[in-house]
């Protein structure tokens, strides 16, 4: 199979010219109808969205509706709730699912291939549904105070804390693990075990071999899984709404009562590119540590 | 095998089910008994009954069941060809194009989806499109949201590609059209179709854009559900979250029937 032809691919459109005086539209052309239907329905209205945050309605450009937006006090508690229940969400994330795919990839069991399909399926089901499910096992009615209740014969169970930010990290983690564990569970069915044996015979034992050789292995996989994770927290709109609560209110939540409930346009505006410009934001940060991360790991392991 | 001692396996298998089993077997099992119960005052549901069932099949819910099939199969069908022509004409790009090309794309999955909605919202609500409060600004936000996942996973098949099937056909005169079409489209079948049915799970569970731009006549399922708990139905909501949840697996369990019969071909 080395054959020259076969190792260097023709480049676009050679063999039709061999062929003849056809004539071969240039490729950036066919790019073009996607490009600009990309452009009509997403692009352009982010324009408009950035545009309207900027002018007020008596006309001219402005920082003004920002320099408002901004001091409010429900900004701020947004602000800070997204921010630290996105990267709460996301740390319990990275924790929880290493720990399941290392025993799924580890130390398997009947059964564990059906379970990575069953996670697959858990990634097709809206979030919303967690915080709903959440409702029947910790809520006033549901199985926990339920339990509570029965065996204590109390008015009231203990368990209070699904209204509150405890209640949204909880269904976050729940939701968004499989994310993490994905990428992971792929990477560790990459992992050489004649290198995992070689290791554990010469006596290196289980934390050892999992920080020295599979956890640089598995390191771009686990970044992957956290930073998408880490975006889809901070833009997590449906188990904020299903949750219900009046303390708890990020940014996609304050962008929706705004726009909805308070008619409020340009405010909604602001706050959407602030959301916008924060997950941006993050995410490059969270990239540059990483990278910094590995870096650190191939130096160390060289 | 990391694990040696006896012990120490199933120290390992315990300690996964115990996290595993509360918390994503759970949600599910509550869900679906919730739904056949009217009651939940002690550790079990109780009073059982199918009436959620036939509300959740009768009248308004109906509607919004077959809003939701009819949005998701527009915006599937329209992420799948918007998403897939992008693939293969970025694939023909110089490279720093292509990463361009690649990157508008991906950029709706950044954008939250609230953001999304407030933009088709403010884009649409004027001259010249005026789409506002129409069934069309839903499709249409759904097919934004999911583009992203079609081309994904088709950009991600063309590089898997072997490219000795269309340089053979080039090379005995085929124009490139004919390639696409008889060539490269059948191969990439086993992909499309599993783009397809990621597209079409996404869009049946969208709710963040959705809230943000139905109108009166256009009310998808997730949006019933939404108002069906925070009025207090919670049960109510949990038999209309297993049909959402029912009609998602029966579409995806078909087009995965269609991609085995694909791949086999």
């Amino acid at each position: 199979m080395a054959s020259p032809e076969r190792a260097a691919p023709l480049p676009a459109g050679t063999a039709a010219r061999r062929t003849g005086p056809r004539r071969v539209l240039p490729g950036w052309l066919w790019a073009l109808p996607p490009v600009g239907a990309l452009g009509l329905v997403f692009l352009h209205p982010l324009v408009l969205v950035v545009r309207q945050s900027l002018s007020p309605d008596g006309g001219g450009h402005s920082f003004a509706a920002y320099a408002q937006v901004l001091q409010q006090v429900p900004f701020r508690d947004a602000l800070w709730n997204t921010v630290w229940i996105a990267v709460a969400s996301t740390a319990g994330c990275l924790v929880l699912g290493s720990v399941l795919a290392l025993v799924i990839a580890f130390v398997p069991f009947p059964g564990g291939r059906a379970l990575s399909r069953f996670i697959d399926v858990f990634l097709a089901f809206p979030s919303f549904l967690i915080t709903l499910a959440l409702l029947f096992v910790y809520g006033t009615v549901g199985m926990a105070n339920g339990l509570w209740t029965d065996a204590t014969g109390a008015a009231d169970g203990p368990f209070t804390f699904l209204r509150t930010p405890w209640g949204v990290l909880l269904a976050e983690i729940t939701y968004f693990t499989p994310f993490v564990m994905r990428p992971l569970l792929a990477a560790l069915s990459q992992v050489d075990t004649a290198q995992l044996e070689v290791a554990s015979s010469l006596g290196a034992r289980a934390p050892r071999i999992l920080r020295q050789i599979v956890l640089p292995e598995v390191l771009p996989a686990l970044g992957a899984g956290g930073s998408l994770v880490l975006v889809l927290c901070l833009n997590e709109f449906g188990i904020v709404l299903f949750t219900d609560a009046k303390g708890v209110t990020t940014l996609p939540m304050l962008v929706y009562s705004k726009a909805i409930l308070d008619g409020d346009y340009p405010g909604a505006c602001v706050v959407a590119v602030v959301s916008v410009a924060l997950s941006v934001t993050l995410y490059t940060l969270y990239r540059a540590v990483l990278a910094r991360a590995a870096g650190g790991a191939r130096r160390a392991g060289a | 095998m990391l694990v040696h001692s006896r012990a120490g396996r199933w120290t390992a298998w315990t300690v996964f089910f115990v996290l595993f089993l509360p918390l994503f077997a759970l949600p599910f099992l509550v869900v679906l008994a919730a739904s056949f119960a009217t009651h939940w005052s002690g550790a079990l549901p109780s009073v059982p009954t199918l009436a959620h069932y036939r509300e959740a099949l009768h009248g308004d819910s109906l509607h919004a069941l077959t809003t939701s099939l009819l949005t998701a199969t527009g915006a599937s069908v329209s992420a799948l060809v918007l998403g897939g022509w992008a693939a293969l004409a970025a694939e023909r790009l110089p490279r720093r194009l292509r990463r361009v090309v690649d990157a508008l794309f991906m950029l709706p999955l950044a954008v939250p989806s609230v953001v999304v909605g407030l933009c088709l919202l403010v884009a649409f609500s004027q001259p010249p499109f005026l789409l506002n409060g129409t069934a069309w600004i839903v499709v249409l936000a759904h097919t934004v949201l999911v583009t992203a996942f079609a081309h994904q996973s088709v950009g991600a098949a063309l590089t898997r590609l072997d490219p000795a099937y269309e340089q053979s056909a080039a090379s005995l005169g085929a124009r490139p059209l004919y390639v696409l079409w008889r060539i490269r489209l059948p191969l990439l079948l086993p992909s499309l179709t599993a783009a397809a049915g990621l597209c079409f799970a996404l869009s049946m569970g969208e709710l963040s854009a959705t809230v943000m731009l139905y109108p009166p006549g256009w009310v998808p399922l997730p949006v019933r559900i939404y108002s069906a708990t925070s009025r207090g139905s919670l049960f109510e909501g949990a038999a209309l979250a297993v049909v959402m949840m029912a009609a998602t697996l029966a579409v995806l369990l078909g087009v995965s029937r269609i991609r085995n019969r694909a791949a086999h071909r």
